[in-house]
């Protein structure tokens, strides 16, 4: 089932600023979304209103062809996981999952059998089978977590709306589950929009990735994308590590003070478009301890052991700030010693719009 | 180490630092509670002889004055028609009373746990209204709104309704008085659960009857039944409110409490202890009935400190 949400405006009252300003979100049929982004930027707020939690003030709903803006949360079939699993305490694992069976009309409610069959089914599925009797008290946060999964598959939803699905459970489950989970995707195929803050998470897990901000979407993209091309400043420091660095655009190139870093012509920019910025680099597009075009001396300011590499920090000419540049082992680095740094890329951001006119300078 | 210290923690050549520790130890004081044993004892007698007198030492006076007379006696003043009319009005009043504030407090405290909307602290505040006026002063309000001379008096009169000196005043003052037991109890707990599970239940298709039936209603359970006991004990124990309404008619509008009052303003005392027997056995259930709730469910009541 293909979702749409489009134009979503939603304020709560009180707050200072909309949750979500005009978001729009297409998410394909069979598709796995994330939803990523900082606390307060408006994922959870979206993804309850596609589920039909919360209305919007404004924008529509589409499931498929169909307007769903209307429909109350009932009538929309959506499989919906709560972080805190809200599992029914005083129910069975067996009899929570075939609650949405169970509750059903009469005239579309299963037989009792039926119910347990499909139940013990799913237990099978989220590899539980054996645990249907317990209570949820007697299940490990990572167990509860798989009966709310299956809970929500029962009611055979048109799309599986996950929020923050594994963000109270230790990084051991997690990642064991995010694995699982992926399988389960691809072994069920039910389109699904899940909530994160966490980017290892959403790159590893969505065939695409939203990042929110500030209740408006800076990016949809693959995984690939949102790394490799951050579209915005925020996307750029919210994703992957890197050092902001204050520059200037002068005709298509980028300048520290007056010297020209030797990037590659930015592309997608009017040579016309000059200005201050801010140029983002990833720890390991810097090249130390090697002349070449473009290269600067740079202070060496610490050098600490980060897992396989190492870690330094130097200080550039000009202004001093400080940048994080992965080094070799073969580099011999001393604190307060001046090496030579070269820029294989980076990503240049205008100050005027942080949001708009993205600047890749590619290496 | 010196010979001082060991001399000083009393104990045989060893580290200074087990000297200390040692001492706490044979004198079995951890070191943050660590009064003497004497002030330990002065402070337990005091409670007991406390609790003895102010509590244990009436409920006993209770018994045996009713039963100062012999047993037949206390029997009579039990079956005697005007004490028999009167628990029966105690138990209609608590009878209409109590179902009235679990609807009450059900409606209250779903509003207020479930749902965000203006004047909620108003409401709430408005709730323990009955807990900050005095009873006197509750039943006074009723007689002014529906008594003789008061606001609705006369259209009540001209339609030929008894509210004051009836018993739809009693149970008006009743109900105002109880009403905020169960919807306290219930607003903590329900505030406390959020609505995550409501939300689950109606994002898997049931309505929001079965969602209240299925879901919230087992969720709040031990905590409705545990303000239903308080409410219905306050409901049948309640003295000064009715009192104002009543008109104390023998036979006719006298509550247990109120029966208890007149006994003993004409001399009767064994037949006044008698009825309070009665009254002091119900807080008595009510105590172990409670007890047993939260000793088993304690997980399934609020956190927050009980002050009733």
């Amino acid at each position: 089932m293909q979702i749409r949400a489009q134009d979503i405006v939603k304020s709560f009252p009180g707050a200072r600023r909309a949750a979500l300003e005009g978001v729009s979100l297409n998410v394909g049929s069979g598709e796995l979304v994330a939803l990523l982004g900082p606390s307060g930027g408006g994922k959870t707020t979206l993804l309850r209103i596609i589920a039909g939690l919360d209305l919007p003030d404004s924008g529509k709903v589409f499931f498929g062809d169909e307007d769903a803006s209307e429909k109350s949360v009932q009538d929309r079939r959506v499989g919906f996981v709560f972080q805190n699993y809200a599992l029914f305490k005083h129910l069975t694992v067996e009899d929570n999952v075939g609650f949405g069976l169970d509750v059903r009309n009469r005239a579309q409610r299963p037989p009792k059998a039926e119910i347990r069959r499909r139940a013990h089914e799913l237990l099978d599925l989220v590899q539980l089978s054996g645990l249907e009797k317990r209570r949820p008290s007697q299940l490990s946060g990572g167990q509860r977590q798989r009966v709310a999964l299956a809970r929500a598959l029962a009611v055979e939803p048109r799309v599986l709306l996950l929020d923050e699905p594994f963000g109270a459970l230790d990084a051991k489950v997690r990642r064991e589950l995010r694995s699982w989970l992926r399988e389960l995707h691809t072994r069920t195929g039910h389109t699904t929009i899940f909530v994160t803050h966490d980017q290892d998470e959403a790159l590893e897990l969505a065939d695409r990735v939203a990042v929110l901000n500030g209740g408006h979407i800076e990016q949809i993209g693959t995984p690939d994308e949102i790394y490799d091309h951050p579209a915005t400043a925020f996307v750029h420091e919210f994703i992957g590590e890197s050092s902001a660095i204050s520059a200037q655009l002068r005709e298509g190139e980028v300048f520290l003070g007056d010297h020209r870093l030797d990037l590659p012509k930015a592309n997608r920019l009017a040579t016309s478009n000059n200005g201050e910025g801010r140029l983002f680099v990833r720890p390991q597009d810097i090249l130390i301890g090697e002349e070449g075009p473009g290269a600067l001396q740079a202070e060496v300011l610490s050098v600490r052991r980060s897992g396989p590499t190492r870690r330094a920090e130097i200080a550039l000419p000009y202004d001093r700030s400080s940048v994080e540049v992965d080094a070799p082992a073969s580099v011999a680095l001393q604190p307060g010693a001046f090496v030579p740094v070269r820029f294989l890329r980076g990503a240049f951001f205008l100050k005027a719009d942080a949001a708009g006119a993205a600047v890749h300078a590619r290496g | 180490m010196s010979e001082a210290a060991t001399g000083w923690a009393g104990a045989p050549a060893e580290s200074i630092w087990s000297g200390p520790e040692k001492k706490a130890a044979r004198r079995s004081r951890s070191p943050v509670t660590g009064e003497s044993d004497l002030l330990k004892a002065v402070l337990i007698g005091v409670t007991v002889v406390f609790l003895s007198l102010f509590l244990i030492l009436p409920l006993a006076i209770v018994f045996t004055e009713a039963f100062s007379k012999g047993v037949a006696a206390y029997w009579g003043a039990l079956i005697s028609p005007d004490a028999r009319s009167a628990i029966g009005l105690t138990l209609t009043v608590a009878a209409i009373a109590v179902p009235a504030n679990i609807m009450f407090g059900l409606a209250a405290a779903w509003a207020i746990a479930k749902f965000h909307f203006p004047g909620k602290s108003f409401l709430i505040t408005l709730i323990d209204l009955p807990f900050s006026v005095s009873p006197v002063v509750a039943g006074l309000m009723f007689v002014l709104l529906f008594g003789a001379h008061g606001l609705l008096g006369p259209w009540l009169k001209a339609h030929d309704l008894e509210i004051i000196f009836a018993v739809p005043g009693i149970v008006l003052a009743t109900i105002f008085v109880t009403f905020p037991f169960v919807a306290r109890e219930l607003i903590a707990l329900m505030e406390d659960q959020g609505t995550g599970d409501e939300e689950t239940a109606l994002s898997l298709g049931a309505s929001g009857f079965s969602t209240f039936m299925r879901v919230t209603l087992p969720n709040i359970k031990w905590a409705l039944l545990y303000g239903v006991l308080l409410c219905n004990a306050r409901a049948m124990g309640e003295f000064g409110a009715v009192s104002v309404v009543s008109g104390h008619i023998r036979g006719k509008t006298n509550t247990m409490p109120l029966h208890v009052e007149i006994l003993y303003n004409e001399y009767n005392t064994a037949a006044a202890f008698a009825v309070a027997s009665l009254l002091a056995l119900l807080a008595l259930i009510t105590l172990v009935l409670k007890t047993l709730l939260e000793t088993r469910f304690n997980d399934a009541l609020p956190g927050k400190a009980r002050g009733h």
